[in-house]
């Protein structure tokens, strides 16, 4: 491991500037994925700003009825927070299928959201990965496939994003709250995130020294009936193969309201826009949900290892809108 | 570099020099001679290095030395040699046989104890039904709970009754 300079930020305008003038800083918050690539030798920063007890660790209500979280929340309080599990129960759901009890206690909002692929070619550094080294291949696109992304990819990259929070907050529309140097900025959780594209290496719009503050849930009373599943290949502490974030809305036995997005499919948390609007206004039925979710998949480009994520993915979108339909009636 | 750090572990003030590459576990283990938290895969995917801090499970191999400078870390043998005897816990691992080489249960322990608090404290898992739902110390609950504790002797039905026992 290369040797670095450790130094706790005072505030988070002070860490902005330290890490922002020197392009060898990082920000360190829970650590339980830039420690671990520190010993990987994916990531050999220089100096690292320790944020934890810089940024806010509180969720409140703000006055127009959104509810603020803190970037330097822990993922097991968020998920065990009474706002949270009152009216955004995809999201307390997605948190509590996360990782493990202790790394949910380390882990925050912000580290959360910016962890890195858990792609083996880019935590292997003795593997090509354009991701990790641009220009020196991908790996993963003729190796073990079975993980790859089917959505958003390019012939450099094939890797999902990791995170189950995160494709909850992108069902909810959730805003990223950013402190840069030239000020505070909104992005939607969407928006953060890039398509690999020919320029892999950068998975969000941030830059260096852009510090995320906050996570903005809006005041949308409906989400109330969400849920959160998630497919892996043991019943528990294993990332997903896929996962599906839904929440419902039925008047009169018709879609009134979805809100869809996907893991493990795509490089980003995936917003299900095609399948959201092809939903609106039709029956309720598990047939439709499926419909709408082979729709989403029309621009997918399977590799021969997981093609199996397409019909799974559909499947546990009609299964997951179903069960929201069923807890309507209940 | 180097920096000085002062750790509070099972009751004792220590204050000690670090490389700042050092983990806690490193820090632990190497310059403290405290041996009860385990080395397993350094990766944070086996649970063996779990300890409390501030009284909650965290796993010492994906944290650094310095980033728990004035911290009180709680490891199992400060559990099982308190002024009042072994933790609830530890003992209900013995009389439940809740091991077989014993690698992964300092882990185990310290994870059991941060899990009966949370159970305590009503934070939801991925095995409660609602999540707005009452939580209780089923056995699905608490293999969800301690799911991030390996065991390769695959003693888990014995761990889980010990946790259960102590629990109710
Ligand atoms: C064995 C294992 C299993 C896991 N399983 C899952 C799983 O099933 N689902 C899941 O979603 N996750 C899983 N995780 C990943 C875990 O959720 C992440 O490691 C964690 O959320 C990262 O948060 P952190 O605070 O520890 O981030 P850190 O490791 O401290 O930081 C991560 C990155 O974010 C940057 N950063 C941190 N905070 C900020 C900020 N406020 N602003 C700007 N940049 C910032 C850091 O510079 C770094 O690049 C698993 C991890 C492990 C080790
Ligand atoms: S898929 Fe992306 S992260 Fe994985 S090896 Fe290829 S370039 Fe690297």
């Amino acid at each position: 491991m290369k040797p670095f300079r450790y130094t706790r930020a005072r505030d988070t305008a002070s860490a902005v500037a330290s890490v922002s003038e020197d392009p060898g800083a990082r920000f360190l918050a829970g650590g339980t994925n830039l420690v671990d690539h520190l010993k990987l030798g994916v990531a050999e920063p220089d100096h690292l700003v320790d944020v934890r007890g810089a940024l806010d660790a509180g969720v409140s209500e703000l006055a127009d009825g959104r509810v603020r979280v803190g970037a330097g929340v822990a993922n097991s309080d968020l998920a065990a927070h009474p706002l949270v599990r009152a009216r955004y129960p995809v999201l307390s759901a997605a948190l509590s299928s996360g990782a493990s009890g202790q790394l949910r206690n380390a882990a925050t909002t912000g580290g959360n959201l910016l962890q890195r692929t858990r792609c083996p070619y880019f935590q292997n550094t003795t593997t090509p990965c354009n991701k990790r080294e641009p220009g020196s291949g991908c790996g993963a696109l003729h190796g073990h496939g079975r993980d790859n992304a089917v959505l958003g990819i390019s012939e450099h990259c094939v890797a999902t994003h990791p995170s189950d929070m995160a494709v909850a907050l992108a069902a909810l529309g959730a805003q990223v709250q950013v402190l840069t140097e030239r000020g505070e900025r909104g992005v939607p959780v969407s928006g953060l995130y890039r398509l690999p594209g020919d320029r892999p290496q950068y998975d969000t719009v941030l830059e260096q020294g852009d510090l995320i503050t906050a996570v903005d849930l809006p005041a949308l009373p409906w989400v109330r009936r969400s849920a959160y599943r998630k497919v892996r290949e043991r019943a528990s502490y294993a990332f997903a193969l896929v996962s599906v974030a839904a929440a419902l809305q039925v008047e009169e036995g018709r879609v009134a309201g979805v809100r869809l997005a996907l893991g493990g499919v795509a490089p980003m948390p995936w917003r299900a826009h095609h399948a959201e609007e092809a939903l609106v206004g039709r029956q309720a039925t598990e047939e439709v949900f499926r419909e709408a979710a082979r729709a989403e998949f029309e621009q997918a480009r399977p590799g021969s290892d997981n093609a199996f994520k397409v019909p799974l993915a559909v499947n546990t979108v009609g299964a997951v809108l179903r069960s929201l339909v069923e807890e309507e009636g209940a | 570099m180097e920096a000085t750090i002062t750790l509070d572990v099972d009751g004792v003030r220590r204050e000690l020099t670090v490389d700042t590459r050092t983990t806690l576990l490193d820090a632990l283990r190497d310059r403290l001679g405290e041996y009860s938290p385990k080395k397993g895969c350094d990766h944070g995917q086996c649970g063996a290095c779990t300890v409390l801090v501030g009284g909650r499970r965290i796993l010492s191999c994906l944290v650094l030395a310095v980033a728990c400078d004035g911290d009180e870390v709680t490891t199992a043998a400060g559990l099982a040699g308190g002024e009042g005897g072994p933790h609830r816990l530890a003992r209900a691992f013995v009389e439940h046989d809740a091991f077989q080489c014993g690698y992964c249960t300092p882990g185990q322990v310290c994870s059991g104890v941060g899990v009966l608090a949370e159970l305590e404290a009503g934070v939801p898992s991925h095995a409660t039904a609602h999540p707005e739902g009452p939580v209780e110390a089923s056995d699905a609950e608490i293999r969800e709970r301690m799911s991030g504790n390996l065991c390769r002797c695959g003693a888990y039905p014995a761990i889980v009754a010990a946790v259960r026992e102590v629990a109710r």
